[in-house]
């Protein structure tokens, strides 16, 4: 059986998989990291969107093999050692973007590339277009883009009502 | 999926020899296609040869008037080349439109390219812009290239390594999406270049092609007006329940007006 090395949140792991294995079977079921969830199956519905690298992926359409030797980012790698949200995290805390729960892993990490593969700053257009990949199925996007564009002046350094919050 | 023998070559001499040593081994590059086509169990293939450890694959280079794109670059370096954008902005463009940013941060140009599905946006512009499809073997002109439904006129076992497009004086596309999937319902790509005019429709047939009486139009007036006239034929358009051969045929001319624009 093929072995696969994947670092995933910083860690090394070394497992034995199939040919057929999916990236988030590893994930899940070996790793037991069941932040990222399955849902379509399909690479349509995003809630499986992990980053490698710095690239968001959705894990259900990467075999195990074609990640060997990658750096995967998973939900439950974003928060920092002591427990501090990232700041996407944060904002969809604060914003309530969220109803059910099932896609926000993936919405979290499709978001966080987002929002670095636009330093200049983002407008609602783009944020909205730019969350194609990832479906909600309470259909709660409007939370969602007033989450990412706070954490995206967070992330950037810009002053936003979060900022403020936060502060006080 | 059923399971498979996975190999990952460092080199196109070591994959063309595994496809030559297994007939019913398949080369995988992003994967955007055959994976969701494994799953549904639609494909059987022996062994997957994983094309990503292949730097020779890489690359995006200026060769005289031409821009060469490796057959594994990426939808997302498309889209976000300096060079591409400089040379063909309207190539940045479409391939910023495929998919999401998920499938355009794995899927490559190659893939696409070989796999020749009747909505990919690619094979408009490569009849188009008279690119040329390079394997391991010899170059294929982009009007001998596209030759059906998920059909190309390379041999089992050829590979495709990269493609070459002479750089047009203006490009541009348009396409209508479906509203739910996303696909190209149809979609026409239009250049200017040292080959002449070209205007290619995707998503309209089972096969990209050129339309040459808007070529012919375009070539004494570019102008959306130019094309605002001509009727594409419906007769061997897709009908399918997103929309008739006569709305795609419709379609065509929208497009191809819209597209024009797009160039300038």
């Amino acid at each position: 059986m093929p072995q696969v090395t994947l670092t995933v949140n910083g860690q090394s792991h070394t497992v034995e998989v199939e040919a057929r294995t999916l990236l988030v079977e590893v994930l899940r079921e070996k790793l037991r990291l069941t932040g990222t969830h399955v849902g379509c199956d399909t690479s349509q519905c995003g809630a499986c969107v992990v980053h490698i690298g710095e690239d968001s992926v959705k894990s259900c359409t990467i075999l195990a093999v074609q990640a060997d030797g990658a750096e995967v980012t998973t939900i439950e790698g974003l928060a920092a050692a002591d427990g501090a949200l990232h700041p996407m995290q944060e904002a969809f805390r604060e914003y309530h973007a969220l109803q059910c729960g099932f896609c926000t892993p993936g919405m979290v990490m499709s978001a966080i590339d987002l929002v670095r593969k636009h330093p200049q700053g983002l407008s609602e257009q783009e944020i909205r277009e730019g969350l194609e990949g990832n479906i909600c199925r309470c259909t709660g996007y409007h939370n969602i883009v007033k989450a990412i564009a706070a954490a995206a002046d967070v992330m950037q350094g810009r002053t936003s009502e979060l900022a403020r919050a936060a502060a006080e | 999926m059923y399971d498979f023998a996975y190999h990952k070559p460092t080199s196109v001499a070591d994959a063309v020899k595994l496809l030559a040593e297994d007939p019913d081994a398949r080369p995988i590059s992003g994967g955007m296609t055959l994976l969701p086509a494994l799953k549904h169990r639609l494909n059987m293939p022996s062994a997957l040869i994983d094309l990503s450890g292949i730097a020779e694959l890489r690359g995006i280079r200026r060769e005289g008037d031409a821009l060469v794109i490796g057959a594994m670059v990426k939808h997302f370096e498309i889209a976000t080349d300096p060079q591409i954008m400089a040379a063909i902005p309207a190539l940045s463009r479409m391939a910023a439109t495929i998919g999401d940013t998920q499938v355009r941060n794995r899927g490559t140009i190659g893939g696409s390219l070989a796999n020749n599905d009747p909505a990919a946006d690619y094979p408009a512009a490569a009849l188009a812009l008279g690119a040329t499809l390079i394997t391991d073997r010899r170059q294929i002109p982009a009007d001998a290239f596209f030759v059906g439904m998920f059909t190309t006129a390379m041999e089992p076992g050829e590979l495709l390594v990269g493609v070459s497009f002479p750089i047009p004086e203006k490009a541009g596309y348009a396409k209508l999406r479906n509203p739910a999937s996303r696909y190209s319902m149809t979609g026409v790509f239009v250049a200017r270049g040292p080959k002449g005019v070209g205007v290619g429709v995707n998503g309209a047939a089972a096969c990209a092609f050129r339309q040459k009486e808007m070529e012919a139009a375009l070539a004494a007036n570019w102008s959306p007006e130019a094309v605002a006239g001509i009727r594409q034929p419906a007769d061997d358009l897709n009908s399918d329940i997103h929309g008739s051969a006569e709305y795609r045929a419709n379609l065509v001319t929208v497009m191809a007006k819209r597209a024009v624009a797009d160039a300038g």
